[in-house]
């Protein structure tokens, strides 16, 4: 293989301070283009709230819901966003413990990723409910009535995974960020500094800080694994627990795992392309690092490729007549293209990155990206929508189209996302600059004076 | 000459690493070392005790499924109704609550453990310490009386301290 890349020259690793410099660099006020990228994420905005205001008025009429199917792209949304936000658990927490050094340059865009990807998703369980100003009744609280949670119902087990998922991951990125806000603070001057210097908690690089920084990391990354790989498969429940065909299966939850683990590695190179290079970062998040998120993307496909073929061959297998109706009616009934779809972004797509070639071309890379994102929200909708439009008696059965208001709010919610991740890059360092220091060989005087 | 501390800034980490151990033979034993990235060599040469914050993420933990369980198994004998002819008290779901409060009280406790080990916040100048120290440079603090003080600047000065002072 070796004789077939171009030899690169080794460039030269940075130092610690450059390191700082490079970093802190991409806080600089921001140019012409971010205030244009700002204002047109902000219109997308305006457009779900629009859309919002619109259903809270009509009511959930204005959709495009056809009895039975009353789980429509709100939810399908949901499930993606929460997809989205496990990679970067992944990357942070799980290749942490795992000792995967190339993890440090990306983890940081891919923390923040999983915070406003969760934040996005939390917005869809309100926004799909008809009178959502009574969102709270989810939530165990001791009513007039005495009457508590159903606790054996998943859509409450949902309620405690997603919000201990956003309470620790936000946990996890803003601890990670005192060091490095404590080094934006010492470069920085005036009302910044104070900022930055109540924001990192007065943090000053001592041995103490240190040690027990240290170990806090380590637990948090250890508490931190075992919840990404619980959230997704309590989501998988709200299906699996369900009777419809489609859904009553005991994969899902690995299934549903790795398809979170492939669309958030997709989404992690859709961001990190365009950023490395309007940052200028190009020497912290390489080629290199690409290459292995791209071979995550390839792991992940594959699992995701056998729980399609599983599904198919259980639902044949089992001789029920109602699942095998199912299965057929999601690759050959009305919704055949969205099954296709999703088969061909999951399944077949990403089987390019077999080639070295590819998975070492940003271009590529991108293109791949962007087809597994539309792959995985597709494989949300099949699994949602597709089961419910044909259920057990064919009176039952219906098609479902989704109306302007949802395209509003899913255009909203892109938008939501991309806000909150413009004004992450604009206010945080988006490498993490002690990580990558501690990747970097140590400044030592006795290599200096053979060298 | 009244200073309560000295300090020496680095720029090498063996450097830091020898000092810190001569420091130590010579029985200066109050230090606290700044340093831009955390190392091993110093954790090694430091030789602190523990740190106790996983004591935090146990009982964080231990509170947290104690929570959890009790919580669901209470509030469901407390208005009791069955649902899909399962016991009032139906372990398997419970598990899932459990699990998730044990996370979220394990993390929060492990980080409240952080925060008060490392004293943080702490937004008052801390003595010796540099912005450098966040940037690419180390640093010593020694702390003692007159005469430690006097042996910690000739052992930071010949270890190639680019700067040594009082503070």
């Amino acid at each position: 293989m070796a004789t077939l890349a171009a030899p690169v020259p080794a460039a030269r690793e940075p130092t610690y301070a450059e390191v700082n410099r490079d970093v802190i660099a991409t806080l600089a006020p921001p140019t012409r283009r971010w205030f244009l990228l700002m204002g047109g994420v902000l219109t997308g905005l305006a457009c779900g709230a629009v859309s919002w205001a619109w259903q809270l008025k009509d009511g959930l009429g204005i959709t495009g819901y056809t009895p039975p199917i009353f789980w429509g792209t709100y939810i399908t949304t949901f499930v993606f966003w929460v997809g989205i936000a496990h990679s970067g658990t992944l990357i942070s927490a799980i290749l942490f413990l795992f000792r995967a050094g190339w993890r440090t340059a990306v983890y940081r865009a891919s923390e923040a990723m999983t915070v406003f990807a969760v934040m996005t998703a939390g917005l869809f369980p309100i926004l799909h409910l008809g009178r959502a100003w009574f969102f709270y009744w989810v939530m165990p609280y001791p009513n007039f009535r005495g009457l508590w949670s159903n606790f054996r119902s998943p859509l409450v087990w949902d309620v405690f995974a997603i919000s201990t998922y956003f309470t620790v991951s936000a946990t996890f990125l803003a601890m990670g960020l005192i060091p490095d806000l404590a080094a934006v603070r010492d470069h920085a001057a005036g009302w910044r500094k104070r900022v930055y210097g109540i924001v990192s908690l007065g943090w000053k690089n001592s041995d103490r800080e240190w040690l027990h920084f240290g170990r806090m990391y380590l637990f948090l990354a250890a508490l931190a694994t075992p919840l990404v790989l619980s959230v997704h498969s309590v989501v998988s429940w709200d299906f699996a627990m369900g009777i419809v065909p489609g859904w009553h299966a005991t994969i899902f939850a690995p299934y549903f795992v790795a398809g979170a683990i492939f669309s958030g590695c997709g989404m992690v190179i859709t961001i990190l392309v365009p950023l490395r290079r309007v940052l200028n970062l190009e020497r912290y998040i390489q080629v290199k690092h690409f290459e292995s998120l791209a071979k995550l993307c390839l792991l992940t496909s594959m699992i995701v490729s056998y729980a399609y073929a599983t599904e198919y061959f259980v639902a044949w297998y089992s001789g029920n007549a109602i699942e095998r109706s199912s299965f057929y009616n999601r690759a050959f009934g009305p919704y055949w293209w969205a099954t296709w779809t999703m088969i061909t972004c999951n399944a077949f797509i990403p089987q390019l990155l077999w080639f070295r070639k590819v998975r070492t071309s940003l271009t590529w890379l991108f293109v791949i990206s962007i087809f597994i994102n539309i792959g995985m929200w597709f494989e949300r909708f099949v699994i949602i929508v597709t089961s419910l439009s044909h259920e057990f008696e064919p009176w039952q059965w219906a098609y479902y189209v989704p109306r302007w208001p949802e395209y509003g709010i899913m255009l909203g919610s892109f938008c939501w996302f991309a806000m909150w991740f413009l004004l992450f890059i604009r206010f945080f360092p988006v490498v993490a600059i002690a990580e990558v220091k501690e990747a970097l060989p140590p400044p030592l005087r006795r290599r200096e004076g053979h060298g | 000459m009244s200073a309560p501390a000295v300090v020496g800034v680095f720029a090498y980490l063996d450097d830091v690493v020898a000092a810190v151990a001569a420091l130590k033979a010579r029985g200066v034993t109050q230090l606290t070392v700044y340093s831009p990235v955390p190392r091993h060599e110093l954790d090694e040469v430091l030789a602190r005790p523990e740190s106790p914050v996983r004591r935090f993420t146990l009982f964080g933990g231990l509170a947290g499924v104690s929570f959890g369980f009790f919580y669901a198994i209470a509030t469901s004998l407390d208005w009791p109704l069955v649902v899909g002819g399962k016991p009032i008290v139906s372990v398997p779901p419970f598990v899932v609550i459990g699990f998730e409060t044990t996370i979220l009280l394990g993390a929060l406790a492990t980080v409240a453990g952080m925060l008060l080990n490392a004293k943080l916040p702490r937004l008052g100048r801390s003595p010796g310490y540099d912005p450098r120290f966040s940037n690419d440079r180390f640093g010593i603090v020694a702390y003692g009386g007159p005469a430690l003080l006097e042996t910690a600047r000739e052992v930071l000065g010949a270890s190639g301290a680019e700067a040594v002072r009082d503070v």
